[in-house]
């Protein structure tokens, strides 16, 4: 409802300044060349971002149900500590990591012959920037399911499989991938709704910048609400994300029937 | 022979891969802890040095001194640890009283509850806030209380765990005289401990974790919790690293800790979680 005021801060003190324009802030946002972008950018996070965090988890979890590795609980600590650590705080260390100068990142790069990258400072490079630390931050959640999943898996079926003398990859195709995709849906889920609300790392590491190449929706609305107290202009962003939100949801629990869990 | 010979290939491949991983996902943090220890400026020297040469203790008594921190770990952890008894015991109520009690639209209510699971918490955050600021509670520990009494997910954890709890055993509670509050209290509280604990870390870390709504309630800088004031710190002391470091390693480390010491729980809450989906 609040979408369709102006409300804004002269009415923080009295509601009754707030008047009804219905649409207007829709139409206002829809013109706004500045929502694309954060609009563009949030989803180049959670296309890009989102599958690599997935496939890393997976690769992960893989290597952790291996029947070749020890010190299986060691390892798992090391890959989840990124996800039970603050947010904010690990953002203000990786912005040191990506310093162009004296970042570790660099400097490990320039060993083995990269050039230095100006990391945050590049319109180019600061969204990979921020899809990269995103993904160290949290690929040891999704992996924690991913071996739950596996855990799930019947050993019969592989010996069964190399019974009938399966081929190296052949098991991981027709057993491992099929009896997977619950999961794999569920995460994909879990972890688009997460991306899409994109808001700390670009808050500390770029407020939004250079030149908005990391401003997110959620950033958008925040600065919009909160800073500027525009909040029928924020409500209306806000709007918008509960409704992309809500049609990927739907599309989820389609997919999930499709799949036939 | 040969098939030994790529077996323990593959072996040391997997191990080399996973060592890997494994430095990059510690490495960051490794390094964080590292600078906190440097004297102001040495991990701004070429190259850049992971471990400190000489030690100091300087930037931990900084922060304690001069930048407050002591207020902000205050709040973090009042705010979270109220956050967790208090929600803790609500989710306990409701979730109980979801499974085991018959009452008119019980039904239609939980399913209410978890449709309304798909809303982000952004889009309730201007209304939420609107409410707030009319009842008063704009930058008082109760703007971030109120919200985070009662969560959806822990009512949910815990009725499906009751639901496995038998009717009989409250029966004979019953028989044997014992009130409603009792049952409760003395059988069903300790049934669901496990389930409890799991709820109990996920809540604690979580707020303690939370940055927007702090960022949002908290206008007053003694009422910042730490995200809020390192994330506000930073911004001003962009070229003091090491001092940057020590804040995050105050602002890490209690949930790091607490995570080695309770695993195993947080673990199995994760997988329960996303099994039963």
């Amino acid at each position: 409802m609040l979408s369709f005021t102006d409300f804004d801060i002269y009415s923080l003190a009295n509601f009754a300044n707030a008047r009804i324009i219905w649409f207007k802030n829709y139409v206002e946002l829809f013109q706004d060349p500045l929502f694309w972008k954060a609009l563009k950018n949030t989803f180049y996070f959670l296309l890009v971002g989102g599958p690599l965090s997935i496939a890393l988890s997976l690769a992960a979890a893989l290597m952790l149900q291996s029947k070749l590795v020890r010190f299986k609980g060691l390892f798992r600590t090391a890959y989840f500590a990124p996800v039970v650590t603050t947010l904010v705080a690990v953002a203000v260390v990786w912005r040191f990591v990506y310093h162009p100068r004296y970042g570790i990142l660099n400097y490990t790069l320039s060993l083995i012959g990269i050039g230095p990258v100006d990391w945050l400072g590049d319109p180019n490079w600061a969204m990979p920037a921020i899809i990269l630390m995103a993904v160290w931050k949290n690929f040891g959640y999704n992996m924690i399911i991913f071996i739950a999943g596996l855990q799930n898996i019947p050993e019969e079926l592989y010996e069964a499989a190399s019974i009938d003398g399966a081929r190296k990859l052949q098991p991981f195709w027709s057993i491992t991938v099929p009896m997977l995709a619950p999961t794999t849906l569920f995460i994909t889920i879990i972890t688009m709704i997460g991306y899409f609300q994109l808001f700390a790392e670009p808050y500390v590491m770029t407020q939004g910048g250079p030149l908005n190449s990391t401003l997110s929706i959620v950033l958008l609305m925040y600065q919009r609400g909160f800073r500027w107290w525009n909040m029928g202009y924020s409500a209306a962003i806000a709007f918008v994300l509960f409704a992309i939100i809500l049609v990927g949801g739907v599309a989820q629990s389609r997919t999930q029937r499709w799949v036939g869990t | 022979m040969g098939r030994n010979v790529t077996k323990s290939v593959r072996k040391l491949l997997l191990y080399a891969i996973m060592i890997v991983i494994a430095g990059m996902a510690l490495a960051p943090l490794g390094w964080m802890v590292s600078a906190s220890f440097m004297p102001t400026g040495q991990s701004s020297t070429f190259p850049p040095p992971f471990f400190p040469k000489q030690f100091t203790l300087d930037h931990y008594v900084t922060l304690f001194t001069r930048m407050n921190l002591a207020r902000y770990l205050f709040n973090s952890a009042f705010l979270a640890i109220s956050i967790t008894v208090i929600s803790l015991v609500v989710d306990s109520m409701a979730g109980y009283a979801f499974a085991k009690y018959r009452f008119r639209g019980r039904e239609s209510i939980f399913k209410l509850l978890i449709s309304s699971m798909v809303i982000p918490a952004q889009v309730t955050m201007l209304p939420l806030f609107l409410m707030l600021n009319k009842m008063g509670f704009i930058n008082t520990y109760f703007g971030v209380i109120i919200p985070g009494m009662a969560s959806i997910f822990g009512i949910f954890l815990i009725r499906q765990f009751a639901l496995s709890i038998p009717d009989s055993y409250m029966e004979a509670a019953r028989m044997d005289g014992a009130s409603d509050f009792r049952i409760y209290w003395s059988l069903i509280l300790p049934l669901c401990k496990p389930i409890l604990i799991t709820l109990a870390i996920f809540t604690f870390m979580g707020t303690w974790n939370d940055f927007l709504w702090p960022l949002i309630v908290m206008t007053d800088d003694s009422m910042y919790t730490l995200p809020v004031a390192l994330a506000n710190l930073s911004l001003e002391h962009v070229q003091d690293t090491e001092l940057m470091m020590t804040g995050s390693v105050i602002t890490i480390a209690p949930v790091l800790i607490l995570f080695a010491a309770v695993q195993k729980y947080y673990i199995s809450g994760i997988m329960a979680g996303g099994i039963k989906e």
